[in-house]
């Protein structure tokens, strides 16, 4: 089982997330999350929906990489022009993203780094769907490289993703759609069921990978980090490595994680 | 006399592209169709670029047409969720006047923006929505909130009407009066930037005089009514270098070219001949011909 890849493990991991989920779509966005909803749904949640990345929902997922244009069986259609409509503001939608920043409250930014918003220093994407999503349905998050550059300390620069932070709850909104699930890296797996010295809630770990130490993850965030009742994250089976080579014939996921190293340390 | 016989005079919406821009005006608000680097309208924001139109507002999901517009010094504001060309995720021209500081911006979410086109739509001042609560939109946006008069109190953020002055799509294929069709597995928000604007400008692939005499079979895909559609353009090929499905797809070697303009030379003036041209023909002339565009593959996601 020494060839089993850490990108390998993170797919296992993040799969996880789409257990039991319902009859909801299934959103990976990047390798890792596109491969673990895929995967989640050929093996233990066949009843997940997702589209073939572009607008027709497929029953069989859409192998990452080039591919005949033809290749997908189309099983129904989700255009962005019923996204919002289907997806986003009914709640029949999980989604896992890799947003730039995210801080102690699970807020998330992609928009703009530095500066200020109206003269960025780094403009980045924009907002996106990140508010809609963040406040309908459930997200959880991938990162390849676990860093305080990317665990922020104190807020993220701009706010672009609901988190549990109550200075920014305006009193008498809904936030009962607020759902951050799980987030995955390449040091450990963390969830929100955490709390903190105010009793709110809080990021904790709940496996570290193979040969990762608290110490280790807590060193890479800039945030304090609870911990949970943490184990080994588990290595993914025969029957998943199969699937993910199928569904990502052309190697793409070797180049999510730096130098590709195995899931068990040397 | 039979029936099909009787229309004697038919409604002729045909304009040349030069036509509708010179219907704009300095300082309106304009909403662009397509998504990203899909189907724009980019035939008619090149005309817009070849023009002495200014200070404009510009409503979109954008892509290279808010990069090039932006990068000309045409935009006061921009109202946006995104700009990316996909492959090339961050738009370096829209980059590059975001960290001068030389443009205004409504920053939304993708779903709130086409609220704001609904509200339009309706004549509505606003929508209420959830979107933008918890997070720094409504501040920096100067979004307020509303509460729900009903039992639950709710409170809401006030999603504004975006209501365009004009609006710019590209079409499959459209008659002469302006019924359209749009094919391709998405429409995006096409139908609702006609809606919510004062006069929409269709360009398309395919003209015809009469829809019902060609493409009698074809009339779901009329996904907006012609009431809405003031002007007719024919011009093939007029969404690239964005992608035109089933027609064409996106041209990522000259988005690449685009894109790697603004680092070097990094100067629009000295670039925007290569990526705009003289006149459409010469544009296309300079990119291939149509035989260059209908080969372009269709994009895999």
């Amino acid at each position: 089982m020494t060839d089993i890849t850490l990108a390998e493990l993170c797919i296992f991991a993040c799969s996880e997330a789409f257990r039991g989920n319902g009859e909801i779509i299934a959103t990976g966005v990047g390798p890792v999350p596109r491969l673990a909803a895929g995967l989640a749904k050929l093996t233990h949640s066949p009843e997940l929906l997702m589209t073939d990345g572009e607008a027709y929902l497929v029953e069989q997922p859409v192998p990452i990489g080039p591919r005949g244009y033809d290749d997908r069986k189309a099983a129904g259609h989700l255009p962005f022009s019923r996204f919002f409509d289907s997806a986003v503001w009914t709640g029949r939608r999980h989604a896992m993203v890799t947003p730039t920043q995210l801080d102690r409250f699970g807020q998330i930014n992609l928009s703009y780094l530095g500066g200020s918003h109206a003269q960025p220093r780094t403009q980045m994407l924009g907002v996106r769907g990140f508010p809609g999503n963040t406040i309908y349905h459930p997200n959880s998050f991938f990162f390849p490289a676990h860093s305080p550059r990317v665990f922020v300390p104190g807020e993220v620069d701009m706010v672009s993703g609901v988190g549990y932070n109550p200075a920014k709850r305006v009193a008498g909104g809904n936030y009962a759609g607020v759902d951050l699930r799980r987030i995955v890296t390449n040091l450990c797996v963390m969830d929100f069921g955490g709390e903190n010295a105010d009793g709110n809630r809080a990021i904790r770990v709940v496996s570290l990978h193979p040969g990762v130490s608290f110490d280790e993850v807590q060193a890479a965030t800039g945030f304090p980090l609870e911990r949970g009742e943490i184990i080994e994250t588990p290595l993914p089976d025969a029957q998943a490595l199969e699937i993910i080579a199928a569904l990502d014939p052309h190697g793409i996921r070797a180049g999510v994680i730096k130098d590709n190293p195995p899931a068990r340390r040397p | 006399m039979k029936a099909s016989e009787m229309t004697t005079k038919t409604l002729d919406k045909r304009m040349a592209a030069r036509d509708v821009v010179a219907s704009l005006r300095d300082g309106m608000t304009i909403g662009i169709g397509g998504w990203g680097p899909r189907r724009k309208p980019m035939a008619l924001v090149r005309e817009i670029l070849r023009s002495d139109l200014r200070d404009l507002t510009i409503v979109a999901y954008g892509g290279a047409d808010v990069g090039m517009l932006c990068a000309a010094g045409k935009v006061r504001k921009l109202v946006f969720a995104f700009v990316s060309l996909d492959a090339i995720p961050l738009e370096p021209w829209f980059r590059k006047a975001r960290e001068s500081g030389r443009i205004e911006v409504l920053e939304l979410d993708e779903g709130m923006f086409q609220w704001g086109l609904k509200a339009a739509a309706f004549g509505l001042p606003f929508l209420p929505t959830r979107v933008g609560l918890g997070t720094d939109l409504a501040e920096l946006g100067g979004l307020r909130t509303v509460q729900s008069p009903y039992e639950d109190g709710e409170t809401l953020i006030a999603m504004p009407a975006l209501k365009l002055d004009a609006a710019l799509i590209h079409a499959n294929r459209s008659d002469w009066r302006g019924n359209v069709h749009l094919f391709g597995p998405d429409s995006y928000y096409d139908e609702w930037f006609a809606r919510a604007a004062a006069k929409t400008y269709v360009s398309c692939e395919e003209l015809v005089d009469r829809m019902e005499d060609h493409h009698p079979g074809d009339a779901h895909f009329n996904i907006v009514e012609r009431c809405f559609v003031s002007g007719v353009v024919h011009m093939p090929c007029g969404a690239h270098p964005s992608s035109m499905p089933p027609a064409y797809g996106w041209d990522m070697k000259a988005f690449k070219a685009y894109a790697d303009a603004a680092k070097d030379p990094g100067d629009w003036a000295a670039v925007a001949d290569r990526f705009v041209g003289a006149s459409e023909q010469a544009y296309l002339e300079s990119i291939g011909g149509k035989e260059a565009v209908a080969a372009l593959p269709l994009p895999i996601f």
